[in-house]
């Protein structure tokens, strides 16, 4: 089963949540983490595992092969992206604005765009005990996050599918790359803090998931540091509240320093274990249709 | 004219509490340019009269015609995104999933596919409560256009700039490293990197100024929540030293950020005291920093 932890607004604690979850439920069964915010890739900070491997992960772009191109111009008046473009009597790529469709490549007329790896970040994979960690990072200035974290996706698909528990740690915020991210997902947890900011882009953030038709519930970080917004709105949109991690500094100097919270603070740890059996009760219901 | 842009790379570090501050101490001199298009907050502080609205649309979105249609499955064959799948019977594509290559209506056989171009969002041009102007948007769900929906946010904040002879725009820029804060930073006189002391927040301070290195941006830095780690604290400045970037200023963890957003305030009209200060403080320093560069 898979559970994406993921949020309209940056910084109501994610990876918090997903890091501390990971630990508490490896303690008694197998668990995957995926950190799929690639962008700005922070749960491994919070784990201590050992490197099992690490692969550079590439995109398909196409190459220009100048001596069998006769410069028809076709794949510039292909491309939608403006990735490929001819000036006089060259035809040049921007990878960056690649989407990796292949149809300049594949509709040129002389094959003159074979398409050749280009490198966009790396995943690693680490372990310790029952838990599996991977850790996709993107290559900076490269600009597109959704490549690499579908093929963080599938390598996950391709070597955990026997019963593991996934967590996907997903990047903030309601565009493409929260979409690929959450796409596999049985579940979506979504943390959001008590504020105008964190309802505003909770109610984003539940009308992406809807449109997704996916089952999702609501964990309340920082609870008491705001106001009851949140709360009054999840009880009207009849939304499941599965936590409430209450306003705390220590968690917040915790977190400062790299540390997983619920083994000092026995609030958060209880919390935290309301969370996991959610997940329990969920992994039931799917185990039984 | 000249383009000041907010970012953090990690998100929560109160980077639009900040922007937001600066807007009210820039007063009528600037335009304000909301480019956190996917979880936009701005307007939640400077209450925008949305005066202007403006659908937006960009890209691309295939179509297929039932009634053309002979199944012979070609496009979803070429389809790279699997975006096209047989719904009912019918060869249906997936308006999430597609992004808009054009791929499939080029070689259907029947013309049976069209593309569309479809709403991606939608971009507003404001007056907020300080008098001055304000664009901003909403980018629609799903939507996988923040990066252009972010330029045009810009441009059109640069169209009122000269309209109106502003001689600066400050930008609330987009979370991370990818094409939306790539966008946000086109252009701009000068960078402020709004971070806070834990290892996540240096972990992203770092990644997101090689980007604004890359672009070769003037820098400056705000620490937010300064003393919730010193030690982490005293990092960040040692790294900002050794970047040459301007060291702005310290802002304390507070709980006054969150009570000023419940009162729909911005920092600086909820407490006048020591965090003001600081800002008006570093908000001199930026404009200090943009006539230097002359």
């Amino acid at each position: 089963m898979k559970i994406a932890i993921a949020s309209g607004k940056g910084g109501t604690g994610k990876t918090t949540l997903a890091t501390n979850l990971a630990v508490l439920i490896a303690e008694t069964e197998r668990v995957v983490l995926a950190d799929l915010d690639v962008e700005e890739p922070n749960s491994g900070l919070f784990i201590k595992a050992k490197l099992l491997s690490e692969d550079v992960k590439y995109k398909m772009i196409p190459q220009w092969d100048e001596d069998t191109c006769t410069l028809c111009g076709l794949c510039q008046e292909v491309c939608n992206f403006h990735a490929v473009i001819q000036l006089g009597d060259q035809i040049m790529v921007f990878p960056e604005l690649c989407h990796s469709c292949y149809a300049c490549s594949e509709l040129c007329p002389a094959a003159a765009l074979p398409m050749k790896a280009y490198r966009m970040g790396t995943m690693k994979h680490y372990q310790s005990g029952n838990l599996n960690f991977i850790e996709s990072r993107l290559d900076i200035g490269q600009e597109q996050a959704v490549p690499l974290i579908a093929q963080t996706n599938d390598f996950i698909s391709d070597n955990f599918n026997d019963g593991h528990l996934v967590l996907l740690d997903s990047p903030p915020g309601t565009s493409c790359p929260v979409i690929e991210a959450t796409a596999e997902a049985d579940y979506v947890i979504l943390v959001t803090e008590p504020t105008p900011f964190g309802l505003h882009d909770l109610k984003l953030a539940v009308d992406t998931i809807r449109q997704m038709k996916k089952d999702f519930g609501v964990v309340i970080n920082r609870d008491g540091a705001g106001d009851e917004q949140v709360l009054t709105y999840c009880k009207i949109e009849n939304i499941k509240v599965l936590a409430r991690i209450p306003d705390d500094r220590n968690v917040a100097e915790l977190y400062s320093r790299g540390q997983l919270v619920y083994p000092e603070i026995a609030e958060f740890r209880r919390e935290l274990e309301k969370v996991y059996s959610h997940i329990q009760q969920i992994n039931f219901k799917i185990d039984v249709e | 004219m000249k383009e000041i842009v907010v970012i953090s790379g990690k998100g929560g570090t109160g980077k639009t509490s900040i922007s937001a501050a600066f807007a009210m101490l820039g007063g009528n001199d600037l335009v304000v340019a909301d480019c956190d298009v996917d979880a936009a907050d701005m307007h939640l502080l400077l209450k925008p009269d949305f005066n202007t609205k403006v659908d937006f649309y960009s890209g691309q979105l295939a179509v297929i015609d039932s009634e053309k249609c002979t199944d012979c499955g070609k496009c979803a064959a070429v389809c790279r995104f699997n975006a096209i799948s047989v719904i009912d019977g019918n060869f249906t594509v997936n308006p999430i999933k597609c992004e808009g290559c054009g791929y499939c209506s080029r070689i259907c056989p029947v013309e049976a596919i069209s593309n569309i171009q479809p709403k991606a969002g939608q971009w507003y041009e404001s007056k907020i409560k300080n008098g001055s102007t304000m664009v901003h948007a909403r980018l629609g769900i799903g939507a996988d256009n923040s990066g252009k929906l972010v330029a045009k946010v810009k441009n059109e904040a640069r169209r009122v700039a000269a309209e109106r002879s502003k001689e600066m725009i400050l930008v609330d820029g987009a979370p991370g490293i990818g094409c939306p804060v790539v966008s946000s930073l086109s252009g701009a006189a000068l960078v402020v990197l709004v971070t806070e002391p834990s290892v996540s927040g240096f972990h992203d301070l770092k990644r997101v100024y090689q980007l604004v290195k890359k672009f070769k941006i003037k820098a400056a830095c705000i620490i937010n929540k300064h003393d919730l780690n010193l030690d982490v604290s005293k990092q960040i400045h040692d790294f900002v030293k050794e970047e040459g970037i301007l060291q702005l200023s310290n802002l304390p963890y507070s709980p006054s950020f969150t009570r000023a957003m419940i009162q729909g305030q911005t920092i600086i009209e909820y407490d006048a005291a020591e965090i003001k200060a600081s800002l008006v403080d570093s908000w001199e320093k930026i404009l200090k920093s943009l006539n230097q560069k002359i």
